[in-house]
């Protein structure tokens, strides 16, 4: 990296995702097997969550510990969507995409207006996500405590598909424009700001920036990205209930994935994805299935990570 | 419009469970005041302690009350231990850092019990779990008068020990200036460990007065640690007087609310979404310096 | 025409009336200095005209517009950044990415706020560590930064909050000339600067404030033997100071 030309990276970052798109589009090539699929399926789920709240987090530095509220819209909008008002699966998309971008915009007008930072914007959004999840059980057309099943319906055009394939490219697409919109935010005036903000909110307010209008955007992005996880998730597995929506388990996997890969970073939450994955995979073939085995896992990852890495997996590589 | 006896059992209900909610509070609002964190392994904690209080029963057979001092002391050990070692090393000087410790700390432990205890709840049976005293008319469970005096009691150690001991001032010291105090040659980081070690001690006594009437399994910690973070926040961060008033209002609303929901013919959710409203909308609205705003 | 004009500003911190009726107007191309003793409400007085706190009362009007009331962010935008004097860098980023973020005040492009970081860099003296991080510079390196950050807003006025405060006189040398510079690109310069040497070769004017008040006003070597200067710095060293500076006749 010379000193005299500012190089920016942007095109070695551009790279690395069209790589890592073609990966996703040849790895069929490479395996038919359902189980590996699957994985590399939960895996990209888990990355599209962790982007979601690497974006107001690791580059925003407002670390969120509610992000399954957005998930749990996203997939509460698509279920209730399709099964309700029979709305078609590609067109819920957008508009699940749109009602986390609502709730991220209506969280954090009230938390960013009244100027929450740290624990009381960590608290807040733990407790918007508890009051969702007591929402999702009372309200009638969310099928309360029961949940919803969304009926089967295996053609492209009800976005469901008979085989694997079709949902490691569609999780893939999120997962990929999830990173142009991550490169987007390295290598942009936004990007720069929302950076800004989180190492010192004071300065940056010195030289013009608008924190409040850049933090709302920033949860709103968080919002709608998130949101795309839980659609994908309600159709893949064909089921939500409130505690999976909007339980601590997803608000959990959202944080970990790029503290473990690197916050704030362009491929973290891919990287801690994978990680992480790996990880919970091989001590689900020592210990069996055991409930809680895997986070418990994770509370100790997050501790030794936090303790010896707070910079994570990228950290390391980085240059400086 | 309810009978008085209804009422009045509503009452002592709210109050003991009032000074339950200030037990855990002030051991929140200790770690505050002292340490400038939110404490998220708060709940986790209790739900640690209260199995620890089932397991010496079920055990070893030693009654709840018996255990407090073997509680509170382990939990104490506990707390100190895990700042010392685990909480304090991995804060690198910055607050976001030890919110996710306590974080992970939270996670470790419920699903650590997850493990051990599976999701089931249990509970555990006295002999004098159902017996009752006569107050005036109205009917108390022993176990709620109990836990009722136990709260006070402890509230009141805990005040002494801050307001009346060398300790309590060293704390107080720390929790005011901590360069200033470690320049006095106080030890801030044992001091630190000291704090966390007491308000995880407050926790242990709250699971002994809580158990016999009341349940344990792996996540009964969340429930009461988000109505600890409302009555802290609705105190005030770090102030004990705060914590102590704040219980006994939210004890008092949710067991009144409670009856009213039922009179009235809501659901049982009306009172939890409520405290969840309350809790965001103190969050958002108290004036910016309790907050902690820093800068 | 006026650039900076302040009525009757004031505001107490409980029983301290920090900033106490302060007027003053500082006109465009001025070079104008604001000395005072510690605690006389020089930093308070910059948080004001910058937006960082809101008068209890009293007006700011810059570049022709009452800016009482306004955000900081938007002020900056009217063309008014302000150095810090305990520095606020972005300690993880370099140097460069650092006044990029001013830059991008007026630059939409990331190239373009990367390229005219580095010339701001060049004009500050900070062009050999652009690829450090800020965390590295010393205690001169980080006040060069903060005021290359300021001027990349391209701003027509700046604040600047003891900029040579903690320098050793080498240091104070090279940037005086920097300062000097930029008010002759044309920049408004409000400086707060307790270094008398670089206020008497820099200052078209100067204003006194102690105890909140505007206490004397004008041309550097009349405040110099100003009686009501030297007694506002009794005790602090400061007129024996200011007669040993040559300022006086
Ligand atoms: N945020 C604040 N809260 C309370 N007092 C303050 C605050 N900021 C400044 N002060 C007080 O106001 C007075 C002026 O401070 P300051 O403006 O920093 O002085 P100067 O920059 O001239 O040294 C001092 O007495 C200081 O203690
Ligand atoms: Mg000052």
């Amino acid at each position: 990296m010379g000193s005299r030309a500012p190089a920016t990276g942007l095109g070695r970052d551009l790279a690395v995702v069209a790589a890592i798109a073609t990966a996703i589009l040849l790895l069929p090539l490479g395996t038919q097997s359902g189980a590996a699929l699957h994985a590399v399926i939960l895996t990209l789920l888990a990355t599209v969550l962790g982007q979601g709240w690497n974006i107001l987090g690791g580059f925003g530095g407002q670390f969120s510990f509610g992000n399954a509220l957005f998930f749990g819209v996203g997939a509460y909008a698509a279920a209730v969507l399709q099964m309700r008002l029979g709305i078609n699966a590609w067109i819920a998309l957008p508009l699940a995409a749109a009602a986390g971008a609502a709730v991220g915009a209506l969280v954090g007008a009230l938390a960013f207006r009244y100027g929450l930072k740290g624990s009381y914007f960590a608290l807040v959004t733990l407790a918007f996500a508890e009051v969702f999840r007591i929402l999702a059980n009372m309200l009638p057309f969310t099928g309360g405590g029961v949940g919803l099943m969304l009926p089967l319906d295996t053609r492209a055009a009800a976005m469901q598909f008979a085989s694997r394939v079709g949902y490691l490219y569609l999780i893939g697409a999120f997962a990929v424009a999830g990173f142009l919109l991550h490169v987007w935010l390295r290598h942009s005036r936004f990007g720069a700001w929302l950076v800004a903000i989180r190492d010192n909110e004071a300065a940056a307010a010195a030289l013009g920036v608008d924190a409040f209008r850049v933090k709302l955007a920033a949860i709103v992005l968080c919002g709608a990205l998130t949101a795309t996880s839980g659609l994908f998730y309600v159709q893949y597995l064909h089921y939500i209930d409130p505690n999976i929506a909007f339980g601590p388990a997803f608000s959990v996997e959202a944080l970990l994935g790029p503290i473990v890969g690197g916050m704030g970073t362009v491929f973290g939450p891919l990287v801690g994805a994978i990680v992480l994955h790996a990880l919970s995979e091989s001590t689900r073939n020592l210990v069996a299935d055991v409930p809680g085995v895997s986070l418990a896992l994770y509370g100790a990852v997050l501790i030794v990570m936090v303790r010896y890495m707070p910079g994570g997996i990228m950290g390391l590589l980085r240059r400086r | 419009m309810p009978d008085a006896t209804i009422l009045a059992a509503a009452l002592v209900n709210g109050a003991t469970q009032g000074a339950i909610y200030a037990l855990i509070a002030l051991g929140l609002t200790l770690i505050y005041g002292v340490l400038h964190i939110i404490n998220f392994a708060h709940g986790a904690a209790l739900m640690a302690a209260l199995y620890a209080v089932l397991l010496l029963f079920t055990g070893l057979g030693v009654d709840p009350y018996v255990a407090l001092p073997i509680v509170t002391a382990g939990m104490f050990a506990l707390g100190y231990a895990l700042q010392r070692m685990v909480i304090g090393p991995a804060s690198h000087g910055r607050d976001e850092n030890i919110l996710l410790v306590t974080l992970g700390v939270a996670i470790l432990l419920e699903n650590l019990a997850l493990v051990a205890f599976k999701s089931d709840t249990r509970t555990i049976d006295t002999p004098y779990a159902f017996a009752t005293v006569d107050v005036g008319g109205v009917l108390i469970a022993v176990p709620k008068l109990a836990a009722l005096g136990g709260a006070l009691a402890m509230t009141a150690a805990l005040f002494w020990l801050i307001e009346r001991t060398d300790l309590g001032r060293a704390i107080r010291a720390v929790a005011k200036e901590r360069q200033g105090a470690r320049l006095c040659g106080i030890d801030v980081e044992h001091v630190f460990a000291l704090c966390y070690g007491i308000g995880l001690a407050c926790v242990g006594a709250a699971a002994c007065f809580l158990l016999p009437s009341y349940y344990v399994n792996p996540t009964v910690g969340g429930g009461f640690v988000l109505i600890a973070f409302t009555v802290v926040v609705l105190g005030g961060m770090g102030s004990f007087v705060g914590a102590l008033v704040g219980g006994f209002v939210v004890g008092l609303a949710e067991s009144l609310g409670g009856l009213a929901g039922i009179t009235l013919g809501w659901g049982e959710n009306m009172g939890q979404l409520g405290i969840f409203l309350v809790f965001i909308a103190v969050l958002l609205f108290r004036p910016q310096g309790l907050f902690g705003a820093r800068g | 025409m006026t650039m900076l004009k302040a009525a009757g500003l004031s505001i107490r911190f409980g029983g301290v009336a920090a900033v106490d009726g302060v007027s003053l107007a500082v006109p465009e191309g001025e070079l104008c200095a604001l000395i005072g003793p510690n605690g006389a409400g020089k930093t308070t007085l910059f948080a004001l005209l910058s937006g960082f706190l809101a008068p209890q009362s009293g007006a700011v009007e810059f570049d022709g517009r009452t800016v009482t009331g306004m955000k900081p962010h938007a002020i900056c935008a009217l063309g008014l950044a302000r150095t810090f004097q305990i520095v606020q860098p972005f300690a993880a980023q370099s140097v460069r990415e650092n006044i990029a973020v001013g830059a991008h005040l007026r630059l939409r492009s990331r190239r373009d706020a990367l390229a005219f970081a580095d010339e701001v860099a060049r004009r500050v003296g900070l062009a050999g560590e652009l690829d450090k991080p800020a965390s590295a510079l010393t205690i001169a390196g980080r006040k060069r930064l903060e005021l290359a950050r300021a001027l990349a807003t391209r701003p027509k006025l700046l604040l600047l909050d003891e900029v040579l405060a903690g320098l050793n006189p080498q240091e104070i040398d090279a940037v005086v000339p920097v300062v000097r510079a930029i008010r002759d690109s044309g920049v408004t310069v409000l400086m707060i600067e307790h270094v008398m040497r670089a206020v008497m070769s820099l200052a078209d004017r100067v204003l006194v404030l102690a105890g909140g008040r505007l206490i004397a006003e004008g041309p550097p070597a009349a405040i110099a033997a100003d009686p009501r200067v030297v007694e506002a710095y009794l005790g602090q060293g400061t007129a024996a100071r200011l007669a040993r500076s040559g300022g006086a006749p």
